[in-house]
């Protein structure tokens, strides 16, 4: 039985039908709404590739039923922000150089996103504990850097938070 | 808008001699042997960088409207940036600023067609002259129309910043291309001189950053086309399985079912999302037969040296005989690739053509697959490469082109097929597993007198569709098994390298750097353990092998010098922190590293990597250390977590977590990458800095814990 449900992503709403009930949420973003920065690394949670903010908290995606994000506030890399308005996070990616494929980097900025919102100041054991994402290229070392810059950007206000996850 | 005219042809000179880097690697002594030398000029000759057109700068470059031009790359990007280090070398020639020059995949339509790959690490070292002289080629043929257009001698027009200048006139590229459709080929100018360089050698940040910051949908599973459909496909779990029956009744009244296609080599099924197929191909009733009695220890006990056909590929002296001297044995593990985006494809295939988009490094041969198994000629199917989730040698032969056309010929519509996370860790095609005997003998004065390296792989080149059928036989070695298995102290005066092939049940081939980090691993513990007995500490006992007097020796010495300068190498063990020393060459690139260690609570905490490598001119810096960073991260995380094995006839773990692999915890706090120029032109990059990783993180244990790891995961030996 195909199901209702509306979706409020990057702040706009979205009326879906959902003809399987049980389509992940990761699906209903790429193949539904056309938002493809969140990817497909593993369908089981297990990579962090899919993650994206509901109610900014981290979650993985592909393992995250659509019909789940029913009221409430749902936040992709599209939404974080944009070229003429980055995320603090994505300033930093940027300052940083840091990807290289680049197929992983929306996880993880998501991920750095959430964690920046909880401590503002991370220490190098806050990101150790709390961004657990894999990276094939080996990026690691500038993630860790962009982070640490991301939360210097955030503080001086050199770059805006954007505070998708507080709603419109 | 793209020219297409009518060109005098005459060829490029492709000069860079490079061949693979394989070939280089068996170079010394397999070409004493007559025929061999003749498959390795051969293969020397023709240009392996790169199999397409060179001598046509409007197949390679097209202009748009608003004076930007578009570089048609037959390379793809998969990471190691080599759509930055393009577009600097045809920026320097075409005398525009570097954001007005683009850098986009060339569909095969458009012509560029790399009949190769992209892999081996030699885009921009293979392109560094061919590039350079198509881009001042098209600029020259622009310039004569300009002078044409502005009745104008041509030593009077001006080229600044993409505009040609004559008096008080201007033209744009665009302008001044407008109209023609027969173009005169000049001679091929010369090339400005290094001093001159305004992009190359300059750490600009890369071209696809904002793309890949802001989420633009470039990868190949981000394609769609219009009624795409995704197609799923059954594969077995074990090893060597055949499939007997498959009853698809229930599959095909799953929801969301589309068609289940039955063709002549697979059964699958298309619906309308991507959880739909799966989970109709999870009720496919299939019937396999299979041997489940192979077991992991099966796999090493015939891995073993001594098995199989041997192939000397190093020897100098006599061999190592009577019972003085020391051996050690060493063994690595079958490694997956595991790069983030799956492979897959979309496909769409229609009267008379067919379309796909695919994230490969194999554009041409994907082609070729694609249109012998629909009955086309090559110039119907169009392949469109997309950035690359991850390659690292994975997509060297990427055949899921074929079943996803095979499903939307059925279907009539596009299907995108994509492998499940399961599917790609059952059927990569590995890191083989290997096995190295060492044996060394040091003399009276304390200095090797015998260095030997006995060692078995999988295959690596033997059996890719890239391989040229027969030089596996010819050569007798493995391409890319041999990789960093030669001695490098070649100041030793009894060396041997032997390289024993067997066959593994399951498909090995390409992963990043090849054999180099497994035989790195071998050579540089036996050296460091050799410099302990001979009482002497690992850089001074590794110059003492290693000559002045030719200039690879030079540059690795320096490499290594600098290391442990750079690192302040001590191998005292201070505040529980210890260090580890080892390099490599590889395809003619040295690399030394240091790393700096200690045990937290047991676990293995890097602190600090020290990295010195000798590319040669490195035409976008910054991207060279991020190639060193990334080497060194994915070297860690397959020296100290990475492994599959194979229980009861099937290769496990199928998921990341299981597959262990390097996180933020595990990551090094800092990576120091210092680079040297020992030559004037670019050298290899994107491999060369995984070699001596494993061997510095054994070497540095070993002084911590005063036991030998011999067995990479190397976590596990603590």
């Amino acid at each position: 039985m195909p199901v209702k449900v509306t979706l409020t992503v990057n702040k706009t709403v979205h009326h879906l039908e959902l003809e399987d009930p049980e389509m992940p949420l990761l699906w209903a973003i790429r193949d539904l709404l056309g938002l493809k920065a969140t990817k497909f690394g593993c369908g089981k949670a297990a990579c962090g590739a899919c993650t994206l903010l509901v109610d900014g908290v981290p979650v993985r995606s592909c393992s995250y039923p659509a019909r789940l994000g029913k009221g409430k506030t749902i936040t992709t890399l599209e939404g974080l922000g944009t070229q003429a308005e980055p995320h603090p996070v994505q300033q930093a990616w940027i300052e940083e150089i840091v990807p290289q494929c680049g197929y992983c980097q929306p996880g993880f900025m998501m991920a750095a996103a959430a964690l920046l919102k909880r401590v503002s100041n991370p220490t190098d054991d806050d990101i150790d504990q709390n961004i657990l994402n894999v990276c094939r290229c080996g990026t690691h070392t500038r993630i860790r850097k962009a982070i640490h810059k991301a939360a210097t950007l955030a503080q001086t206000g050199q770059a805006q938070p954007n505070t998708p996850e507080d709603g419109a | 808008m793209a020219h297409k005219g009518k060109l005098s042809r005459r060829k490029f000179l492709i000069r860079t001699g490079l061949g693979t880097a394989g070939v280089l690697a068996l170079g010394t002594y397999l070409a004493r042997n007559p025929i061999r030398r003749s498959v390795l000029q051969t293969l020397s000759t023709m240009d392996l960088t790169y199999v397409g057109d060179t001598d046509d700068p409007l197949i390679w470059f097209e202009l748009t409207a608003d004076n930007h031009v578009l570089l048609l790359s037959p390379k793809v990007e998969m990471g190691q940036g080599i759509f930055t280090g393009m577009a600097q070398l045809a920026a320097e020639e075409l005398e525009i600023p570097l954001e007005r020059l683009r850098v986009v995949h060339a569909a095969t339509a458009t012509g560029n067609i790399d009949g190769l790959s992209t892999g081996g690490s030699t885009s921009i070292a293979g392109l560094w002259e061919p590039l350079r002289e198509l881009a001042a080629t098209f600029r020259e043929m622009l310039r004569t129309e300009a002078a044409r257009k502005l009745g104008a001698p041509l030593s009077g027009v001006q080229l600044k910043n993409g505009v040609f200048q004559y008096g008080d006139s201007q033209l744009t590229f665009a302008d001044t291309a407008a109209g023609v459709t027969d173009w005169n080929l000049p001679e091929t100018p010369a090339l400005k001189a290094a001093d001159a360089f305004r992009h190359i050698g300059k750490p600009v940040a890369r071209v696809d950053l904002a793309p890949k910051v802001y989420g633009d949908p470039i990868f190949g599973l981000d394609a769609e086309m219009p009624g795409m459909l995704y197609g799923a496909v059954l594969r077995p779990t074990h090893i060597g399985a055949r499939l007997l029956k498959a009853d698809t009744q229930k599959a095909a009244g799953m929801p969301g079912v589309v068609q289940v296609v039955e063709a002549e080599d697979f059964v699958g099924v298309v619906a309308r999302s991507y959880a739909q197929a799966e989970r109709a191909k999870a009720q496919i009733e299939a019937e396999w037969e299979a041997p489940v009695h192979l077991q992991q220890a099966d796999i090493e006990a015939r891995m073993t040296v001594g098995n199989g056909k041997h192939t000397i590929i190093q020897k100098e002296g006599g061999p190592m005989e009577g019972p003085e001297g020391e051996t050690l044995e060493f063994r690595t593990p079958i490694g997956a690739h595991a790069q983030l985006e799956p492979n897959g494809a979309l496909a769409h295939v229609e009267e008379g053509r067919a379309t796909v988009v695919i994230s490969t490094q194999v554009v041409g041969l994907t082609r070729k697959e694609v249109a012998e198994r629909l009955g086309m000629n090559p110039e119907q199917v169009n392949i469109i490469p997309a950035y690359l989730g991850g390659g690292f040698g994975r997509r060297l032969h990427t055949p899921h082109a074929v079943p996803a056309a095979v499903m939307s010929k059925a279907v009539g519509r596009p299907v995108k097929y994509i492998f499940s996370r399961q599917e790609e860790f059952q059927h990569d095609m590995f890191r083989p597993p290997t096995h190295h005997r060492m044996k060394g003998r040091l003399g009276a004065d304390g200095r090797l007198e015998h260095l030997e390296h006995h060692f078995v792989s999988g295959d690596v080149g033997n059996n890719s569709a890239l391989m040229i059928p027969g030089v596996p036989t010819i050569l007798g070695a493995d391409i890319g098994a041999v990789r960093g298995g030669l001695l490098q102290y070649t100041g030793v005066p009894n060396l041997r390298a032997v390289y024993y092939h067997v066959d593994l049940p399951f498909a090995t081939s390409w992963w990043r750097s090849l054999g180099l980090l497994a035989n790195t691993f071998a050579i540089e513990s036996f050296v460091d353990h050799m410099a302990a007995k001979a009482g002497q500490d690992a850089l001074t006992f590794r110059l003492q092998h290693i000559p002045q007097d030719d200039a690879l020796g030079a540059r690795l010495r320096a490499v290594l010098e600098r290391a442990a300068k750079a690192s302040a190498y001590t191998e005292t063990v201070r505040a529980g922190r210890a260090m580890g020393l080892a390099a490599s060459v590889d395809a003619g690139t040295p690399c030394a590293q240091v790393v700096e260690l200690s045990l937290e609570e047991g676990k293995i905490r890097i602190h600090k990597v020290t990295c010195v490598l000798d590319p040669g001119l490195a035409v976008n810096p910054d991207q060279v250390r991020a190639q060193c960073e990334g080497s060194i991260h994915m070297g860690l995380s397959a020296a100290l977590y990475e492994e599959m094995q194979v229980v009861d006839g099937a290769l496990t773990p199928v998921i990341y977590g299981p597959y262990r692999m390097l996180l933020m915890k595990d990551a090094p706090r800092e990576i120091e990458v210092i680079l040297l120029q020992g030559k004037e032109t670019p050298g290899p990059v994107g491999e060369p800095p995984l070699g001596p990783i494993g061997a510095a993180v054994a070497n540095a244990l070993f002084r911590l814990t005063g036991k030998r790891p011999v067995r990479m995961p190397l976590a596990k030996s603590i």
